[in-house]
């Protein structure tokens, strides 16, 4: 399997092809549907984002609270779809990729072959297997959301599956 | 008549969130087992991500998804039982409050409009049958709403019969596609009215998971409707294969000559529901 670190650089991403089983390392945001709408009313009031966008990874998921001793909780994907009215214009400001689960639509495609960007999937439902694979976790922003505020999380080798490539191939494809 | 302290419920849905968050039941692990076997590439390293991570959850006591789901209590309450104490559903909130806290699970339960999360995952869901007898039976059966979200409700006319309900089931599994976490399980309600009808779907997935309904023709709607997901080619998380559902589960109440309502839940592969009577 493929051992990636991010930042990812444009030739890497290019590599990548719906299908590929990788192990992912570095730096990912969480965010979710409330954190969503909260960077897109900063953007819409030309306000800075809590983190810099460019060549970042947002990671669709809401951990559960950390144990003690532990990074995060369980931390698995969430449904990719309820992200899909945000994630273009997102990447066509700079979002290097997203990962979380199950199809997105073609308006997804196409923003992340125009941006040379990729979409990974995580396996759904594997939330204390992917909660382990935290090493560091730090909310950044939106903190009054709970588990929807945007987390920067340290991960190792998360093991992923290229969902959508920047060639505009899908593993959803049938 | 035997007296019940709402406490001793309390207690009761307390010890069962707790389990319900940190493992699949046996017969979900079970099939999931067996599709794993039987599939190849991106659907077979998803499978045995699944079963690994459910092994890892139970020996470290850690939520196995991190949606610990919409807590939705049954309750079973015999006629002879008088309950005392504190209101049930007050009873039933508190024992998930506590639970939800000492497991670190998610608290995912929020105002539909503002957002407001209400911090404590609380309110449940709670459905309360009163039955003959004098014990109280309790299940727990932590909802995710990945694949919540993707269930559907038909009222389809009574000429529309069987061909009709395996239509619906199949084409609400179709349309899902890869968004609930397939191999998905499917709960039907068949029959009723507009709302128990859902709640028939819900129950039957409380059904232990593989088993075949009493009545021949209902059980050849479930084989049917399997058959049919499991050819779609969706497979386990989407990637492809032949395991896209692990089972269909139809309940059946009698309904009004002028309608068939279908309710079709859908249930991801994390199948965590658990149960105890007191008596």
């Amino acid at each position: 399997m493929k051992r990636l670190t991010l930042p990812l650089a444009k030739e890497q991403i290019f590599a990548l092809k719906a299908g590929d089983s990788v192990l992912l390392s570095g730096t990912v945001f969480t965010a979710r549907d409330c954190a969503h709408r909260r960077i897109f009313e900063l953007l819409d009031a030309d306000m800075p984002l809590p983190f810099e966008l460019k060549g970042a990874f947002l990671y669709y998921a809401g951990p559960c609270p950390a144990p003690i001793g532990k990074a995060t909780g369980s931390c698995g994907p969430t449904t990719s779809a309820r992200m899909e009215p945000f994630a273009p214009r997102l990447l066509d400001l700079g979002l290097g990729g997203m990962i979380g689960k199950g199809e997105m639509g073609e308006a997804v495609r196409a923003a992340l072959v125009r941006n040379g960007a990729v979409y990974f999937a995580a396996i759904g439902g594997a939330g204390a297997f992917y909660g382990n694979a935290v090493k560091h976790s730090e909310c950044v922003a939106f903190e009054d959301l709970l588990s929807e505020a945007v987390y920067r999380f340290e991960i190792e080798n998360f093991p992923l599956v290229v969902a959508m490539d920047a060639h505009g191939g899908s593993i959803y494809d049938r | 008549m035997r007296t019940v302290d709402t406490k001793q419920i309390e207690d009761c849905v307390y010890r069962l969130a707790l389990r319900a968050g940190r493992r699949i039941t046996e017969p979900c692990r079970l099939a999931l087992e067996q599709a794993s076997r039987k599939e190849a590439g991106a659907a077979q390293f998803a499978l045995s991500t699944l079963l690994e991570n459910a092994r890892i959850a139970e020996e470290q006591q850690l939520p196995v998804c991190q949606d610990t789901g919409m807590s939705v209590v049954l309750l079973e309450v015999g006629q002879e039982v008088c309950l005392t104490g504190r209101l049930l559903t007050e009873a039933v909130d508190e024992g998930v409050r506590r639970a939800y806290r000492d497991g670190y699970f998610r608290k995912s339960i929020c105002d539909p409009l503002s957002r407001a999360n209400t911090g404590d995952n609380t309110p449940a869901h709670v459905h309360v049958d009163i039955v003959r007898g004098d014990h109280v039976r309790v299940t727990y059966l932590p909802k995710g709403f990945g694949s919540e979200n993707m269930s559907r409700l038909f009222m389809l006319t009574p000429a529309q019969g069987k061909a009709g309900i395996i239509d619906c089931i199949v084409e609400t599994v179709r349309l899902a596609g890869s968004r609930p976490c397939p191999p998905v399980i499917v709960g039907v309600g068949i029959g009723g009215c507009f709302d128990s009808c859902a709640l028939l779907a819900k129950k039957a997935l409380t059904r232990e998971l593989g088993s075949a309904h009493p009545r021949d023709d209902v059980a050849a709607i479930e084989r049917e409707a399997l058959q049919k997901i499991n050819a779609l080619g969706i497979g386990a998380q989407g990637f492809g294969g032949t395991v896209t559902a692990l089972a269909v589960q139809c309940e059946l109440a009698p309904t009004h000559i002028a309608g068939l309502p279908v309710a079709v839940n859908i249930q991801c592969h994390c199948m965590r529901c658990e149960e105890e009577v007191l008596s």
